[in-house]
């Protein structure tokens, strides 16, 4: 297949990539933007360590080819802190250990902020079900579960400011 | 969600089990930390891995040739062509145990054994190329089960080995046919003085399923020097192990695993991505990274051990356990990795946490057939073990009318319980975790009429006193350096793989020295800039690691203590003390200065010398296994649907003795996250084998916990003093492994009457188990 000239807009910013089409977007990030953060942890859509934001939608990376994610703002685990500060819930995961190996844990950001966006005063319930996709094989999840609670009763509220 | 509570908490500490972050938590969330999945190195080639369609053939021949033509493709490899042949395995101080030829020479002994490897420009190219090998089989008979492999006429896999007996391991104590001879004593009114119930059951396998799936990139270069990223859970043990393999010295071999993606047990013998990557590297100079996709990693990595047993147990009419004795047949799979150490502790876990008045008696096999290899995982043996163990007590504490919980509290370990040859009990809190899990289940009331709870009690090791691997150097070591501003560098040959040791070692290093942990630096996973430590299984860094940490920040602090007595003038009576970074003499603590300030005059008494501390540790005088034991019991609540047999967990409290906690948030989330894995063996991770063949080798069909299925995890902790220990910590995160799936089998029995001998306890299963049971009922009407 020939390859096309594509830009993506991860984390603010642009990249003119030189692609196969059929390069799923999860490649793209990892090995043409190098952007090591996003992880794969299976091959059949079923683990979410490859969850990225589009458009501010919790998507998994190897589910959809970079070409289709062109024109669409693509945000990583690399691209939650600003200027140095932390996002809400990046301080959650530390504050709660809600995370061991860590290799799960960038997708888990991206489903927990894309969740909080769509979800004001999530249950419990709720909570989980949002994360239902993230295998996370270390944490039992309960602290990741808190984590996201932490964040959607405001306890770093200031820090958004 | 989840309620934490301390029974008798110690004193506070300044560091130690304080709410302290991560100390690799920023790389972590932020996307930064760098696995062996995310290396690349300039000129770096893509590895890709031929493996054998079938379970037992003999390899006539291989011929790549046509693979190397394929335009993009470097190298190409096989056992006989390109490696040195040489059997290897992790028992290296046992040659009969090394069996394993990572590419085997001349026959493949289950699906997915690698036979030939092939590095190209990209993972595309020299995954096509891998269809141009030729592969020349002579398929044999296979063997699946270890009671067919055990059969006379059965397919041998290794010579020498008759019927497929691959180990046996004796464990015995006290005199156990006493035991039963008194139990099966007529009592002169018609019954018997005791009671003796036997039980045959069934251990499934269990896949770890690490996040991250196996992978590694080796850079052979021309001085002959190999540099190795891998994921792993012991660094020092792939540079041996390499070593041997490719007939180059240690020194020459360095191997790095700053961050690894999870290991519970399944990342610390050879794999075909270190092996085949080292070789490919070796044969075209470049740097080589080889990935396993999830189906490899499920179908040719390891397991945990699917076994056999057959448990025979005789008490007193009033529940007073006289003995007991086990035999038990594990499938081993194709090789004997860790699967030795397995065979062993299981053996040893079925005993606890209980005395046997009279004596205990264990004998085990483990047999080869034409699978997965089996080895260790989380638990190692001990879930096994408390399958069995916790459930047919369970079943006893019912045919005597008596109260499981009391029955099992007095027949429990206590301070100072010896277990003949094996071990001395030098702290135990199991006592409180029975009063614990009492009050909870009182707190829950009644239950609705789908709900039960099921109990079980285990303990566990806090590392192996074992040297299968014949290090010659001590089981752990750690090296303490201040630097002039008074940063410290903590150099350790542990190995994060996600439980926390870097943050353990950091809250002890922090604590000793009396600096905070952001004062620290840790350096770990680095052959060439750690020492040498037997790394992360069995339990044993905390204890080992920790007191090689506290060892080394002792001995560097002395040396700044020695300066700080020197040019106080103080009387020698008086004792001086750092925290917080202030040097200080204890009793007069608003007098003293600030540990940088110290740290730098101390350096120019030293000619600029930095100061360093050393600390080592190997267990001496400790008995057989290991050298302290966490004991918990845990209740689970559980509900199941009648029509389906779907199990649900509702709820969940652990009672828990890890001696001293040392790192808080580790300690709570390494507890979740074990029962969450123990709840997986139990009624969800299933691996169903058709022929050698594995029917499930993706996470679609192999199923485990996720969020939604996850139940609160209360904890209780309860805290005793562990002599051997650093601060009195010992084991906390692997034990709680064993308890959940025999529970689970417990909250069935309570409810339904069922009993359930084999697991995963599957939907069918519960539906059959309670038909049968209805059937039964009706007959007895």
């Amino acid at each position: 297949m020939e390859k096309r000239l594509i830009t993506l807009n991860v984390n603010d910013q642009d990249y003119e990539l030189y692609i196969n089409p059929k390069t799923l977007l999860v490649e793209a990030i990892r090995d043409h933007i190098e952007l090591t953060g996003t992880k794969r942890g299976c091959d059949t859509v079923s683990c979410g360590a490859c969850t990225v934001m589009v458009d501010g939608m919790a998507v998994k990376g190897c589910s959809v080819l970079a070409v289709q994610a062109e024109g669409t703002k693509i945000v990583t685990a690399e691209g939650l802190e600003t200027n140095g500060k932390l996002h809400p819930i990046q301080k959650a995961f530390l504050d709660e250990g809600a995370f061991q190996c860590g290799f799960c844990t960038s997708g888990m950001l991206m489903s927990a902020v894309a969740f909080l966006n769509e979800t004001k005063n999530p249950t419990e319930k709720q909570i989980r079900d949002g994360i239902e996709g993230n295998i996370c094989r270390c944490t039992g999840y309960n602290s990741i579960v808190r984590a996201i609670e932490a964040v959607a009763k405001g306890k770093y509220t200031e820090d958004k400011a | 969600m989840n309620k934490y509570t301390v029974i008798n908490p110690h004193e506070p500490f300044r560091v130690l089990n304080t709410h302290v972050h991560n100390v690799d938590g920023w790389a972590k969330v932020t996307g930064r930390a760098t696995y062996t999945f995310d290396v690349k190195l300039p000129g770096m080639l893509y590895g890709k891995i031929l493996r054998s369609p079938h379970a037992h053939a003999i390899i006539k021949n291989i011929d790549y040739s046509k693979a190397l033509e394929m335009p993009g493709v470097k190298a190409a490899v096989c056992g006989k062509l390109d490696t040195l042949g040489i059997k290897q395995g992790i028992w290296r101080r046992y040659k009969d145990l090394c069996d394993e030829q990572i590419l085997p020479v001349d026959k493949v002994r289950y699906i997915g054994e690698p036979v030939a490897a092939v590095a190209a420009v990209t993972e595309e190219i020299a995954e096509k190329a891998l269809e141009l090998i030729e592969v020349d089989y002579e398929v044999l008979p296979g063997v699946f089960e270890p009671l067919d492999a055990i059969k006379k006429d059965a397919p041998q896999l290794h010579e020498g080995f008759e019927r497929n007996i691959n180990v046996t391991r004796h464990i015995e104590w006290g005199d156990a046919d006493e035991g039963f001879e008194e139990a099966d004593e007529d009592d002169g009114k018609g019954g018997k003085k005791g009671y003796i119930r036997e039980d045959w059951f069934r251990c499934g396998g269990q896949a770890h399923m690490c996040m991250e799936t196996r992978c590694a990139v080796s850079s052979y270069t021309p001085d002959n020097k190999l540099t190795i990223y891998h994921s792993n859970q012991g660094c020092y043990y792939m540079q041996g192990l390499m070593a041997g393999v490719l007939g180059m010295r240690e020194g020459d071999i360095r191997v790095i695993g700053a961050y690894t993606g999870g290991g519970f047990g399944g990342k610390f013998e050879l794999d075909g991505a270190i092996f085949c990557s080292a070789v490919l590297s070796k044969k075209c100079m470049k740097p080589v990274k080889i990935v396993y996709t999830r189906e490899e990693d499920f179908i040719a990595t390891k397991r945990r051990t699917p076994m056999f047993y057959y448990t025979r147990t005789a008490v007193t009419r009033d529940g007073t356990f006289l003995a007991r004795e086990a035999k038990v047949f594990t499938n081993g799979g194709a090789y004997t990795g860790m699967g030795a150490t397995a065979l062993y502790l299981t053996g040893f876990f079925h005993s606890f946490p209980y005395e046997w008045k009279k004596g205990y008696r264990y004998d085990g096999y483990r047999v080869y057939t034409n699978t997965l290899p089996s080895t260790s995982m989380r638990g190692f043996g001990a879930p096994q073990a408390m399958w069995c163990s916790e459930q047919q007590i369970e079943w006893i504490a019912a045919d005597l009318g008596l109260d499981p919980i009391e029955m099992r509290r007095k027949n429990s370990h206590k301070e100072g319980t010896i277990l003949p040859g094996q071990a001395t009990i030098a702290s135990c809190g199991i006592d409180q975790c029975y009063d614990e899990i009492t009050k909870w289940i009182k707190s829950k009331g009644k239950l609705p009429a789908n709900r039960s709870i099921g109990i079980s009690a285990c303990g566990f090791m806090s590392g192996g006193i074992f040297n299968w691997f014949d290090s010659p150097y001590s089981f752990s070591s750690a090296v303490v350096t201040i630097n002039q501003d008074g940063t410290v560098e903590l150099h350790i040959g542990a190995h994060d793989i996600g439980q926390g040791s870097n943050t353990t070692m950091a809250i002890i290093c922090a604590e000793t020295l009396g600096v905070r942990v952001e004062d620290i630096k840790v350096h770990s996973g680095d052959t060439d800039h750690c020492p040498p430590d037997l790394g992360a299984w069995g339990s044993r860094q905390t204890l080992m690691t920790g007191n090689a940490t506290k060892m080394a920040a002792e001995n560097a602090k002395k040396q700044l203590l020695e300066f700080a007595y020197a040019q106080s003038g103080l009387n020698i009576v008086y004792d001086l003390d750092i925290k917080d970074r202030w040097v200080h003499a204890i009793a007069r603590p608003e007098r003293g200065e600030d540990f940088g300030q110290l740290v730098k005059k101390a350096l120019r008494g030293k000619d600029g010398q930095k100061i360093i501390g050393r600390g080592y540790y190997t267990p001496h005088r400790k008995g057989m296994i290991s050298p302290a034991y966490s004991y918990m019991l845990q209740g689970v609540e559980v509900e199941v649907d009648e029509e389906t047999g779907k199990i649900s967990l509702i709820d969940s409290m652990t009672a828990h003795d890890c001696g001293q906690p040392i790192n808080h948030l580790g300690l709570i989330g390494q507890l979740e996250g074990a029962f969450s894995m123990a709840a997986g063996y139990g009624y969800l991770e299933y691996m169903p084998y058709e022929d050698g063949k594995l029917m499930n080798p993706n996470l679609v069909d192999y199923k485990m916990i996720r969020a939604p299925e996850m139940p609160p995890a209360n904890i209780a902790e309860i805290d005793t003093y562990e002599p051997e220990g650093p601060y009195g910590a010992k084991e906390a995160g692997e034990g709680l492994t064993n308890p959940t799936a025999a529970a689970i089998g417990n909250a069935l029995f309570h409810r339904f009457g069922i009993q359930m001998k084999e697991c995963p306890v599957r939907p069918h299963m519960v539906v059959d188990a309670l038909r049968e049971k209805k059937e039964k009922d009706a007959e007895k009407k």
